[in-house]
């Protein structure tokens, strides 16, 4: 067992507004491993897009990591000064934004993007990285390559974007590839071929990814282990299989679909009561106690710490027995 | 995007689609709160409001009437300011070479510069917000015709266009121009420059207005075109044409300014501070200072302290940068 | 791209036409051509005969098309002030202003650049602050007074630089310049500063908000997260998309340039065209007005022209449209 490509401890984003401190990440911790596909699943506003920023060193002033640790394959990072995370910005770890449209300067091709980016990294001459930046257009299946690297971006459908995008978070074959939605933005038709790459893409090269979505199928097709947030914290994280069929976290329970009630039977819920709180308004305790059907009373007082449970760990005052026996 | 760039729900689509009164007291709150943060802005209001009342109460304060040949002795001219060797009670700021009292003519020139430019805004805006709810509402031809026409006009520079008219005013008057028809040629050829950019904003926003459900709900009681327009659709533009005119007001009096510094402006009776700056520049070699740099410091004060207002304005209303 | 070409000149022509109307309108309505070729006592059968003879008994539309004609050919008619044809006058007067408009062109845009790239890089600085003070103040003080500043400072108490006129000039051709003699050069100085510091400050205005705006977009982040090194994000992307919509906007301005430059010719008395403007406006010169909109004009609407093709040049999208709608 060698250690884990990305390892975030007790992770904290803040953002200082006018309204005062909000913090937006508050005390996540995960790994993923070599080869590893990793979900990070949640409500709009649940952090997911955050964390990803936090790790990639994208958190902009006004906000900033103000707690935790991350590190990648054991180098510590968020503490690097900003040159030296720069270098490790595409060349350890690639990200993948939503919208492909937009991710590409409109105004420069396909091919110096991606030439420029391979020779920020690496010390390839003109020639070869037009070279490797054909192979890795090839790679992540756009045709005629050697022609299409002179196109500019609005010369390519939504989905052959986001495959140059792919290729260009891929330039420098990092570790680990962050994934922020990398579907919402395109017709369903396309979304299942991105993932479908994404996913191979990280099994041929051995890269950990982490693939951040709201999209439960594409987290069930694609993930080996998921984490669910909510409110900024993990609220529960496992094996894909398990969170999906066994789900532990009453919110996890709610996202999955089914939830039992108080009467033990089952009953098909088609919504979580409720909406997510806002940053500047969580509740103390459990953030999601006012819209739980089973919270009692120390769920309002007490913030759950995440409980191992078999393959699965989870953050909810249901599994601590301590507080069975205390009440 | 979804939910990295802002950490809590921003109200970005919010003002326009809401109702109105919730607007104006949202609107209110916000820009006083922001008004009071910027302590610039508190300053700059408070000398334009002092220039507003320089301006009022310009007989009680000056000396002489500067616009009153009886009152000017010649035996007065050139006087240097007060506190300089050469300085004579009661003029403060020194006398022109036709013996005026140099503290006088700007007060009285202030008043002319105002008038002036906000006349000139009012006549820019009436004649750009009407342009601009015909061309919106009714669009088709009207629109295409208005609109081709404030294209054409936009690259011809408001000073440009303000000679010419002024030119044509001369020419058809034979060059005899009283104070008074000098003064509406002035806000004519302000107004003609500038409408543009209020019929534009208000085009634009009566296009997004018109296919909202309540303009359609308006026309199906069938209330006239007109009310539906002014009642409906022009309240939703109050924001931006605000922030023009605010701007157009410093803009106006730099123009007014520029067309009498160029000798096509008011007249050396009744002078404006353009005027008593062209005057006083035809004495500065000969070390004069005072009579171009009082009436200049007032002008570039009063622009400033507007222009200063209306930048605030702006970033103010602007839902983008808040 | 040949299509959107032709579209553009044909729209050019037709805002030409439009201020030939204007232009015609003027000089035939605004000023009697007749009073200024003759005596004031000249007899009603002299009046007439010239009348007839400058053709001005013919129907309206007739005239217009005589003038649109000699205008097409720089023929303006003769100056009611100087009784020399206009067109003479406007050459004569040309090469003085476009040199000062490129001159302040070239400041503006220099500075503009400069200043607005580094306001918007390092927003919270010190400078940054005080150029956007700077800014303000620019675009607040008129031309004029800028001018008389300069003068008083550098002219009446330093004695440094000539207050007025354009030093010695050389012959080339038609085209008299300046700019091949040291007097020429200091005459050039403060009047190539007073006219480009409010198109600087424009410039400056728009570079810092267009970097902004551009410092704000996904490919910008994007280029972040491929680990780019600052310089070539903000040099490199940035800058370039920023520069897009300045390249419009500086065009446009070269047109007011050379109109603003009437003011900063009669603060200077530079003589170039917008002199001679003002001179005719206040002689009521009708000539010399209706000549000058059509030379402006020209000037406007070829920089327009010339600017839009430039945008498809510089930018790709655009290209495609273009191309896709032709």
């Amino acid at each position: 067992m060698t250690a884990p490509v990305l390892s975030v401890r007790n992770l904290q984003v803040e953002f200082a507004t006018r309204r005062g401190l909000l913090r937006a990440i508050d005390g996540v911790s995960f790994d993923i491993a070599k080869g590893e596909v990793l979900g990070v699943v949640g409500e709009s506003g649940a952090g997911k897009s955050v964390t990803g920023l936090a790790v990639i060193g994208l958190i902009d002033p006004p906000g900033r990591i103000s707690g935790g640790e991350i590190h990648i394959s054991g180098l510590r990072i968020d503490n690097l000064p900003p040159e030296e995370m720069r270098k490790v910005r595409g060349k350890r770890i690639g990200m993948i934004f939503q919208d492909p449209l937009t991710s590409l300067n409109p105004l420069y091709r396909v091919g110096d993007q991606i030439i420029e980016t391979i020779r920020t990294h690496t010390n390839l001459t003109e020639q070869q990285a037009r070279k490797r930046a054909i192979d890795l257009l090839a790679e992540v299946g756009i045709s005629a390559p050697e022609k299409r690297i002179d196109g500019y971006p609005h010369e390519f459908s939504g989905g052959m974007r986001q495959r140059v995008v792919i290729a260009l978070a891929l330039c420098a074959e990092p570790e680990l590839i962050i994934a922020d939605e990398p579907t919402t933005a395109l017709d369903v038709s396309v979304q299942a071929q991105i993932i479908s790459l994404i996913k191979r893409l990280g099994r041929d090269h051995g890269t950990a990814v982490m693939l951040v979505t709201h999209d439960m199928g594409v987290i069930a097709e694609t993930c080996d282990r998921v984490a669910v947030m909510y409110a900024g914290r993990v609220a529960e994280i496992g094996p894909v299989q398990e969170v999906i069929k066994n789900p532990l976290h009453p919110y996890a329970k709610g996202l999955m679909g089914a939830i039992p009630t108080l009467a033990g039977e089952e009953k098909r819920l088609v919504q979580i009561p409720g909406s997510m709180p806002r940053l500047s308004a969580i509740p103390q305790g459990c953030s999601f106690n006012p819209r739980c059907s089973v919270a009692f009373d120390r769920c309002r007082i007490d913030r759950p710490e995440p409980l191992r449970q078999g393959t699965q760990a989870v953050a909810c005052h249901l599994y601590d027995h301590a507080t069975e026996t205390a009440a | 995007m979804s939910d990295a760039a802002l950490p809590h729900p921003a109200p970005v689509d919010a003002p326009r689609a809401a109702a109105n009164g919730w607007l104006k007291r949202a609107l209110a709150s916000d820009l006083f709160y922001s008004f009071r943060r910027s302590k610039l802005t508190v300053v700059a209001a408070v000398i334009t409001l002092l220039f507003f009342l320089l301006a009022i109460f310009a007989p009680l304060l000056s000396p002489q009437n500067p616009f009153d040949p009886a009152q000017l002795q010649l035996l007065n001219s050139r006087i240097a300011p007060l506190w300089t060797a050469d300085g004579q009670s009661p003029f403060l700021l020194g006398t022109d070479e036709q013996g005026r009292d140099v503290l006088s003519a700007i007060l009285y020139g202030l008043r002319v510069s105002l008038v002036v430019g906000i006349l000139g805004v009012a006549f820019s805006g009436a004649l750009g917000i009407t342009l601009g709810l015909i061309a919106g509402y009714f669009g088709g031809r009207v629109d295409t015709v208005i609109m081709r026409i404030a294209d054409v006009q936009l690259t011809f520079p408001p000073i440009l266009i303000a000679l010419l008219v002024n030119g044509v005013a001369k020419s058809v008057s034979g060059n005899h121009l009283d104070w008074l028809s000098m003064l509406v040629v002035l806000v004519l050829a302000i107004g003609l420059s500038f409408w543009v950019q209020y019929a534009r904003t208000v085009r634009s926003s009566v296009m997004v207005e018109k296919n909202k459900d309540y303009v359609a709900a308006a026309q199906l009681i069938g209330l006239p075109a007109p009310v539906i327009m002014l009642r409906h659709v022009l309240p939703n533009t109050t924001g931006p044409v605000l922030v023009i005119a605010t701007i157009n007001l410093a803009l106006a009096i730099i123009t007014e300014a520029t067309l009498s510094f160029l000798g096509s402006g008011m007249p050396e009776t009744m002078p404006s501070l353009g005027t008593l700056i062209r005057i006083g520049n035809n004495y500065l070699f000969a070390g004069e200072w005072w009579i171009v740099a009082f009436p200049g410091i007032a002008l570039a004060g009063l622009i400033l302290a507007i222009n200063l207002l209306g930048d605030w304005l702006r970033d103010a209303l602007n839902p983008k940068l808040r | 791209m040949l299509a959107f070409t032709l579209r553009r000149a044909i729209q050019a022509i037709g805002v030409m036409i439009a201020v030939g109307i204007i232009s015609f309108a003027m000089f035939r309505f605004a000023g009697d051509p007749v009073n200024q070729l003759v005596a004031i006592d000249a007899s009603a059968a002299e009046r007439a005969s010239i009348r007839q003879s400058l053709g001005l008994d013919d129907p309206f539309i007739v005239q217009f098309g005589r003038y649109l004609f000699d205008a097409a050919q720089f023929k303006f008619g003769v100056s009611y002030q100087f009784r020399q044809p206009v067109s003479d006058l406007l050459k004569e007067r040309m090469p003085a202003t476009l040199e000062l408009a490129i001159c302040a062109t070239i400041l503006s845009l220099f500075f503009g650049i400069l200043m607005g790239v580094f306001s918007a890089l390092r927003r919270d600085s010190v400078m940054a602050k005080l150029f956007q003070m700077v800014s303000l103040i620019g675009i607040s003080l008129p031309t004029f007074l800028i001018g008389i500043l300069l003068i008083y400072l550098f002219s009446v108490t330093l004695g440094w630089l000539p207050s007025f006129g354009r030093g010695d000039t050389v012959r080339l051709g038609w085209w008299t310049s300046g700019l091949f003699t040291v007097s020429g050069w200091k005459a050039l100085i403060m009047p190539s500063i007073t006219l480009g510091l409010f198109q600087m400050t424009l410039i400056m205005r728009l570079v810092r908000a267009e970097m902004l705006e551009v410092l704000r977009t996904d490919y910008i982040r994007f280029a972040r997260a491929r680990g780019l090194t600052t310089r070539a994000i903000h040099f490199g992307h940035a800058l370039r998309n920023t520069l897009i919509p300045v390249i419009t906007v500086v065009g446009l301005q070269f047109g007011s340039v050379i109109a603003f430059s009437i003011i900063t010719e009669q603060v200077f008395q530079w003589p170039g065209m917008g002199l001679l403007f003002v001179q005719a406006v206040q002689n009521v010169d009708i000539p010399i007005m209706a000549a000058y909109l059509i030379m402006v004009s020209l000037i406007f609407v070829t920089i327009n022209l010339v600017v839009d093709i430039l945008y498809t040049v510089v930018d790709p999208r655009l290209r495609a449209t273009i191309s896709r709608a032709a």
